[in-house]
């Protein structure tokens, strides 16, 4: 945790708990808008919410692990998702995303260690006449082949060594 | 004439109003940019800057308006131009120098610039309209009809062409006429199923007093198919008063819109559209000064496939994860908050509006007899013009990809439609003259589903779709039923074994037995359907999987394991290095004769030097079996 975080937590989740109304039907909208304001769900927060709800910690911890839209990690300074509907997929998004996985040395649904990147894989973002696509900090890159892969990391600073290609596959995607 | 009751005469002098707010612009210039997500995705918002920028800098009479989606995603970035004195005519593929010359050659002098435009909208004696295409005779548009056309952040747009004049109507009468005309139209359901909707909201009513609600489901999470997002960004007005008249049939006087939270510009549009409806008296209490009392509002999903399955879905709205339960009860007799609730798509209730206004009859004659009305389909993948369709029921799978998306792109070969999303199956050339209903495609094995149908190629490999599918199966199973999720999770190590070689011959025959036990063991349908895609490419393109198991050979050329990468000496050429410096991981190097080649054990087969070769050369080839690779290396007799 980052110095100050634990403060912006606590005001965060109080200020989301003084909008909504404590009850168990809230939860969803509680935690969308935490998630909102810190762009992740610490612990602490659910710990929090869950205390003010008066439910069990693991209940709001299984929701948020239940549905996609939350997001566990601190996402990194420049957002990468990687579009896995069925367009994308099928004319090269896992190409893509293996690139971004080769290239910062992560896994989807991971930040890099200094938050610099993050990498995640979406569903469908509707936008299958561009497939593959990427969408980048919320912008939406179209026809993204391994170079442009290389020229997105480069453009925000990222230095890419060429890598051998040898012992870097990775196993299990942990799915 | 019939006398005007109170209602239709609020509603008259709101629509009065509306339509002189149009009048007094129809005298100037219009520009309408499509800017629905995937429009602004493709460039809309420079589009419509750029428009606005030159039109401010010549000082021209016009005006720039958004609106939602048309429709022809292939040619994105669109926009139609009304100018007075011309047929309105659509734009595609606009950048900011084409808008430059649009605004310079068209607004500003009389040319309009033929050469770059798409169709016209209205009929003339210059240029074709949209039913002087294959695509235009077939398409049919009732839940579309004012997508693309109107601002969806203006609800005097929609009211002034009608909007909003059905409820005037249903006010009029009493819930029961509603009822009875949702009943008497057979619309089905247009979540997947087709279940009837009047026979749903009938159960409501018989469900008693008390409250009730209304809930539409916008949590469209089927890879491939957007047409949910489009209509709630393009026409929210037409969902909403669906929902109304739902609401007052059944005697709600709470509703919800469930969507997506990766929908933001959705939930954005219709957040909007619920406020000004508020503003207009047409939402809230007593509509139009009525009796009738009913609020809307958005709630937003959070993605889990399964919340598409209703019973998962209100459990999500009260606040637990998303596991189905089981039925009966249905949620007509026992939904949100244990009340009773009628759950629709949001296309089911955009049919409502225009059957109230002009009828069963109508919406009868339209379509089959047991599947009336239209299908709403997003087409997409390997497909010359992509985009949001709508034809009427019975319209055959051929003549929706061939004539109204005009074929395969690039000249390929067809391989597939996959329909119904991950839910559905792939069905072969041999099985696409079925005609699109519920009950047709069920009986080819797919299912309609929301309606995401993507075009395959040659280039796709149907184990490797499968096994896509399955994926996402697995990882959006609740974990509720066993069969379900111990089941997919065991089909997708089998199917991933095959596509990476490691395949046995009876693997097939247990994927068979798993899909058939899966199907049956699951409570929802997320479960009960999970096994198409698989049942289906094995019923059709069985030849596929033998080939990957027996040969360890990918015939499509796509499962990574079982190919390699190679370049054809006999075709590289000494003066060209593109493929050099496309590959990331310098496993392309020159031979000591100046030709290049891959060092295998470099390689990560990214694709990348076969896109960037030449096609003058086309020296990169795939090659499988990769035992192949011995063969040819040994043929130049390194």
């Amino acid at each position: 945790m980052v110095e100050g975080e634990e403060e912006l937590i606590r005001t965060s989740v109080s200020e989301v708990l003084g909008e909504q109304e404590a009850v168990r039907e809230s939860l969803i909208p509680i935690l969308l808008r935490v998630q909102e304001k810190l762009s992740y769900l610490p612990p602490l927060a659910m710990e929090l919410i869950a205390g003010a709800l008066q439910i069990p910690a693991v209940d709001v911890f299984g929701l948020a692990t239940f549905y996609n839209q939350f997001r566990l990690h601190p996402p990194g300074k420049y957002q990468l998702q990687v579009c896995m509907g069925t367009a994308c997929y099928m004319v090269g998004g896992k190409i893509a995303l293996d690139c971004f996985e080769r290239r910062l040395g992560i896994n989807e649904g991971e930040t890099t260690p200094d938050r610099e990147f993050s990498l995640e894989r979406v569903a469908c973002v509707g936008c299958c006449t561009l497939a593959p696509v990427v969408v980048v900090n919320e912008e939406v890159e179209g026809r993204v082949t391994p170079t442009r892969v290389d020229g997105i990391l480069i453009a925000f600073g990222k230095k890419i060594q060429p890598s051998t290609g040898v012992g870097e596959k990775k196993g299990d995607d942990g799915s | 004439m019939t006398v005007e009751t109170p209602y239709q005469e609020r509603y008259r002098k709101l629509k009065d109003s509306a339509a002189a707010g149009e009048e007094a612009l129809s005298r100037q210039a219009v520009i309408q940019v499509g800017m629905a997500t995937c429009g602004i995705a493709a460039g809309a918002v420079p589009v419509k800057e750029a428009f606005v920028r030159f039109i401010e800098e010549k000082n021209i009479d016009a005006r720039v308006m958004e609106v939602g989606c048309m429709g022809h995603c292939y040619a994105e970035p669109l926009a139609i131009i009304s100018k007075p004195g011309f047929p309105a005519l659509c734009y595609g593929y606009l950048d900011e120098d084409l808008v430059e010359r649009l605004v310079e050659d068209y607004l500003l002098n009389d040319d309009p610039c033929y050469e770059f435009a798409l169709v016209a909208l209205e009929p003339n004696d210059v240029f074709p309209t949209l039913s002087d295409f294959p695509r235009g005779v077939h398409e049919k548009k009732i839940v579309l009809e004012h997508c693309g056309f109107i601002d969806p952040g203006e609800i005097d747009h929609y009211i002034s062409r009608g909007g909003y004049s059905a409820l005037a109507e249903a006010l009029s009468g009493t819930p029961a006429t509603v009822l009875e005309q949702v009943k008497e139209s057979h619309l089905r359901g247009r979540g997947g199923a087709g279940f009837p909707a009047g026979l749903k909201w009938e159960a409501a009513v018989q469900a008693g007093g008390g409250t009730k609600y209304v809930i539409c489901n916008a949590d469209e999470g089927d890879p491939g198919a957007f047409m949910d997002r489009s209509i709630l960004e393009s026409c929210p007005h037409q969902v909403i008063e669906g929902m109304l008249l739902c609401a007052y049939a059944i005697g709600a006087e709470k509703g919800y819109l469930y969507i997506r939270a990766e929908y933001p510009l959705a939930v954005k549009r219709v957040r909007l559209a619920l406020e000004q409806a508020r503003e207009k008296g047409l939402l809230g209490s007593s509509i139009l000064g009525s009796s009738f009392n009913c609020d809307l509002e958005v709630f937003r999903g959070s993605g889990a496939f399964v919340c598409g399955e209703s019973s998962a879905l209100v459990r999500s709205m009260e606040g637990k994860m998303g596991i189905p339960a089981t039925r009966p009860p249905r949620l007509a007799q026992s939904g949100f908050r244990g009340r009773p609730t009628v759950l629709n798509n949001v296309k089911t209730f955009a049919y409502i509006p225009p059957i109230i206004n002009r009828g069963v009859d109508w919406f009868r004659s339209i379509g089959t007899e047991k599947n009336p009305g239209t299908a709403v389909f997003s087409l997409v993948g390997k497909v010359a013009h992509t985009g949001l369709v709508e034809v009427p029921m019975g319209t055959t799978l051929r003549e929706l990809i061939y004539d109204v998306g005009e074929g395969v792109a690039n000249d390929k070969a067809f391989k597939a439609a996959q329909i119904g999303g991950p839910s559905g199956g792939c069905l072969p050339e041999a099985a696409i003259d079925i005609p699109i209903d519920f009950d047709s495609l069920q009986e080819a094995g797919a299912i309609m589903g929301s309606g995401g149908l993507v075009v395959l190629d040659e280039d796709d490999c149907m184990v490797a779709i499968a096994r896509y599918f399955l994926e996402f199966t697995q990882q959006e199973s609740c974990g509720k039923c066993t069969f379900c999720r111990l089941g997919t999770k065991h089909m997708l190590d089998l199917l991933t074994a095959i596509t990476e070689g490691r395949g046995e011959p009876e693997d097939l025959e247990v994927l068979e037995r798993l899909a058939w036990e899966v199907k049956e063991g699951s409570l929802c349908n997320l479960g009960a359907t999970a096994p198409n895609p698989i049942l289906t490419t094995l019923r059709y393109f069985r030849d596929e999987y033998e080939a990957h198991i027996n040969e360890k050979r990918c015939p499509a050329l796509m499962c990574s394991e079982l190919i390699v990468y190679y370049i054809e000496p006999s075709k590289c050429s000494k003066l060209c290095s593109v493929c050099v410096g496309s590959c990331p991981t310098e496993a392309i190097y020159t031979r000591d004769d100046g030709l290049k080649a891959i060092d295998q054990d470099k390689c990560t087969k990214c694709d990348n030097c076969l896109k960037t070769c030449p096609p003058d050369y086309n020296a990169v080839i795939k090659l499988s079996p990769p035992g192949l690779l011995a063969e040819k290396e040994g043929g130049k007799g390194a």
